[in-house]
């Protein structure tokens, strides 16, 4: 049900928010391709910079897409964004520990 | 490509599926030519917005869905009743092991389970929509286009023969060379995007669009293990859609993530698969348990037994259904500290699970039971669902696990886990809310036949298996030797697959037959029920709610009858113009480019995947200029449907 005409007024400028971050993510998205392809640094180097460049990328998605700093309810923001930290470093760490078994052993 | 390469030939049974495919599509042509019903098609059904009808199309493409897998199931059986039997090739063999299994999960279960969110849901909320109506019908159509793909590649292409799991390398390029594999990752992606918009839907539904007195700790339970299975579908699915792109790109433009060669890591696949994978059994076991809360509350005449404690579990179940991947391949040998951390939160999550069925069973416990047939299939899942769960305690200890791994013992826990969790919950809320959907009752009769034949039938065919894998038998083998000695348990498993078909026929014969022959409901309760949806009245209007309900405390609808029982006349109000949205063809349309675009990366098309997207991206630029705002329900309008119900 697309109740209340509040929406009328927050769609009748240009959403430049939006093109911009959809112009960075692609931007941000061919600088990592780039570095990792053509650049020539150590593995290290280009490790840090990507994962750098992801978090930059997260949070420009936070911001121009996710309307993280338009809601009133401060405690569910912040309960959903601890949750979401949970489940993606249990994901990232857990994957990096249960796959580095190779590493270890071989 | 060859005609004869792109048809899939040679066997009389796919031969046979294409008449009847054929056979099947000119009949529905024929008949909506005919009765001149394209139209009605059109305005009524493929457009609408509407969750009651969405949710209506979700349960009948599942139930076309699970007599898909059921007949692979079927032939399945049929292959492995006697040893060396020579009805099915293994190639043949292990597609149909490979599509009953995805299309049981994805475009079965899931779908149900959905269907009868979408319905229900807003209902019980005392909401008049969802909140995103458009994006309710995108969702549906991405999964019936994806399953529509999925479903197509057994007569054109040929179908995948990797697994539901599909794991690398066997899923790859070098050893799953044809197309097959791409439906998988081309279907699953597609139907992906409509569950995390679902995901997203019902969670933004049930926080914003409840009625404004019924606070968070007063909704109903189902409605409770919706939004939490809705948080668990928004942090999951994600994951699957990004392995299934890395696959694709492995397969269709030569990337190396998952190959055994050029710095890929195959047991990848597997993590990536199963961190998704995990939380999938919640996302099919939470509402699940969340529809038999209601029901058995109902028929039990009693309100649930700990509802915060019901609430916790679920949350805690959330959070660990994130921490237990692992256990799917403990045999991958990723050592003794890893194993032993994903055995132990395995067995932490039995506690929750464990804390919901004893509130189960204090719920039944002095309660004035009515044994109807939703009740029936409610009750049975306690004590199925129990031997499911404690061999799956004993499947997480990853020591014993390397005997039970990949074995019948295996196949038995998840069956029982799934069908006496999901499949019986699917067919108990069938019966519980169909009144509700077609405004008439499914027969009690012809039901309780069908659920102690099906009951009967599941525990004959799956218990047995049990002890099959105990004695060895793997999983995933299309034939086994006399000296193996597996025959006898075989045939129990095959027998009670038959009784299980049975059992599905009587239902689906039961929805015709009430169709013909129920009485039509006079009341929107039934079942003398106990939350909001039961308020609305037979048929429920298309705006659901004429004034928004009241919630003066859990179980809401029960307190409403108690005070009118106790004499308080409920207040006649003046109606208001109700806003509701416009019906729209964009979803189905974008979601037919959806699958053009689909079907031409399947065959590396390009021309034809270019195309499809093209289509997709203009459809969104049509519906991103689509300044339709809804239209207004008038007051006569509202009047003379409230008098006729």
């Amino acid at each position: 049900m697309a109740s209340n005409n509040e929406q009328t007024n927050s769609h009748s400028h240009f959403p430049w928010s939006h093109v911009v971050g959809f112009g960075l993510s692609i931007v941000l998205t061919l600088l990592a391709l780039w570095i990792g392809f053509y650049s020539g640094f150590s593995l290290t180097t280009i490790m840090v910079i990507v994962v750098g460049l992801a978090l930059v990328q997260a949070t420009i998605q936070l911001l121009m897409f996710m309307h993280i700093t338009e809601s009133e309810d401060s405690t569910v923001q912040v309960g959903t964004i601890l949750y979401a930290v949970f489940i993606a470093v249990a994901v990232v760490a857990g994957t990096i520990w249960v796959m580095s078994f190779g590493m270890h052993y071989m | 490509m060859r005609l004869d390469e792109f048809f899939v030939t040679g066997d009389p049974l796919i031969y046979g599926a294409d008449v009847s495919i054929a056979l099947t599509l000119i009949g529905a042509i024929f008949a909506l030519t005919y009765f001149k019903k394209w139209k009605w098609l059109w305005s009524e059904w493929l457009t609408t917005v509407d969750h009651k009808k969405l949710g209506i199309m979700y349960i009948i493409a599942a139930v076309l869905m699970l007599f898909r897998g059921g007949v692979d199931a079927m032939l399945m059986r049929a292959q492995l009743t006697v040893p060396d039997a020579g009805f099915l090739d293994a190639k043949h063999y292990n597609e149909i092991f490979t599509t009953h299994g995805t299309i049981m999960i994805i475009f079965m279960a899931m779908p149900f389970l959905i269907g009868l969110i979408n319905v229900v849901v807003p209902l019980q909320i005392g909401a008049r929509d969802v909140a995103y109506p458009f994006l309710n019908a995108v969702s549906f159509w991405t999964f019936f286009m994806g399953a529509m793909l999925f479903n197509i590649s057994f007569v054109i292409g040929g179908s995948p023969s990797a697994g539901w799991t599909s794991y690398v390398p066997l899923a790859g390029l070098e050893l799953s060379p044809g197309v097959g594999q791409n439906y998988y990752l081309l279907g699953l992606q597609i139907a992906g995007i409509g569950t995390l918009l679902t995901g997203i839907n019902f969670l933004v539904t049930i926080l914003k669009m409840r009625v404004p007195s019924m606070k968070l700790m007063q909704m109903p339970i189902f409605t409770w293990s919706s939004l939490i299975t809705m948080v668990i579908i928004i942090f999951a699915f994600p994951v699957l859609t990004v392995a299934l792109a890395l696959m694709t790109f492995d397969r269709l433009f030569g990337s190396h993530f998952f190959t055994m060669m050029d710095g890929g890591m195959p047991m990848l696949w597997a993590n990536l698969f199963w961190i998704w994978g995990h939380p999938e059994v919640y996302i099919v076991i939470l509402p699940a348990f969340g529809m038999f809360s209601e029901i058995i509350s109902t028929f039990a005449r009693k309100t649930i037994f700990g509802y915060k404690a019901m609430v916790y579990s679920m949350v805690i179940i959330a959070g660990l259904s994130f921490l237990v991947w692992v256990h799917h391949f403990f045999t991958m040998g990723a050592g003794g500290a890893v194993n032993s951390f994903f055995s132990i939160t395995t067995m932490l999550i039995a506690v929750p699970t464990g804390v919901k069925i004893f509130n189960w069973l204090f719920t039944l416990y002095k309660g004035r039971i009515r044994f109807t047939t939703a009740m029936l299939w409610a009750l049975a899942f306690i004590p199925n669902f129990v031997i499911g769960g404690v061999t799956g305690v004993m499947l997480a200890m990853a020591a014993a696990d390397y005997q039970y791994h990949n074995t019948y013992f295996l196949v038995a826990h998840f069956h029982y886990v799934l069908i006496s969790g999901t499949v019986y919950a699917c067919f108990a809320g069938l019966y519980f809310w169909y009144p509700k959907m077609f405004n008439h009752r499914l027969n009690e009769r012809l039901g309780k036949w069908s659920f102690w034949i099906f009951v009967a039938g599941f525990n004959l065919c799956f218990f047995p298996m049990y002890f099959l894998g105990l004695a060895g038998m793997p999983r995933r083998v299309y034939t086994y030797g006399v000296a193996d000695g597996w025959m006898s348990m075989n045939v129990l498993a095959t027998f009670g697959g038959l009784l299980m078909g049975i059992g599905f026929l009587i239902l689906v014969y039961n929805i015709y037959y009430s169709f013909r022959y129920s009485p039509r409901e006079t009341t929107g309760d039934p079942w003398d029920a106990r939350t909001l949806e039961w308020s609305t009245p037979a048929p429920v209007p298309h705006y659901n709610f004429a004034h928004l309900p009241e919630a003066k405390g859990h179980d809401a609808f029960w307190i409403m009858k108690e005070e009118i029982k106790q004499g308080k006349k409920p207040e006649k109000k003046p109606y208001k113009p109700i806003h509701m949205p416009s019906y729209s063809g964009v979803p189905v349309v974008m979601s037919v480019f959806f699958f053009i675009a689909g079907f031409g990366m399947v065959f590396s098309w390009n021309w034809m995947s270019i195309l499809g997207l093209i289509g997709v991206l203009a459809t969104m630029v049509i519906r991103s200029f689509d300044y339709d705002k809804g239209f207004y329900v008038s007051v006569e309008e509202i009047e003379e449907h409230e008098k006729t119900t």
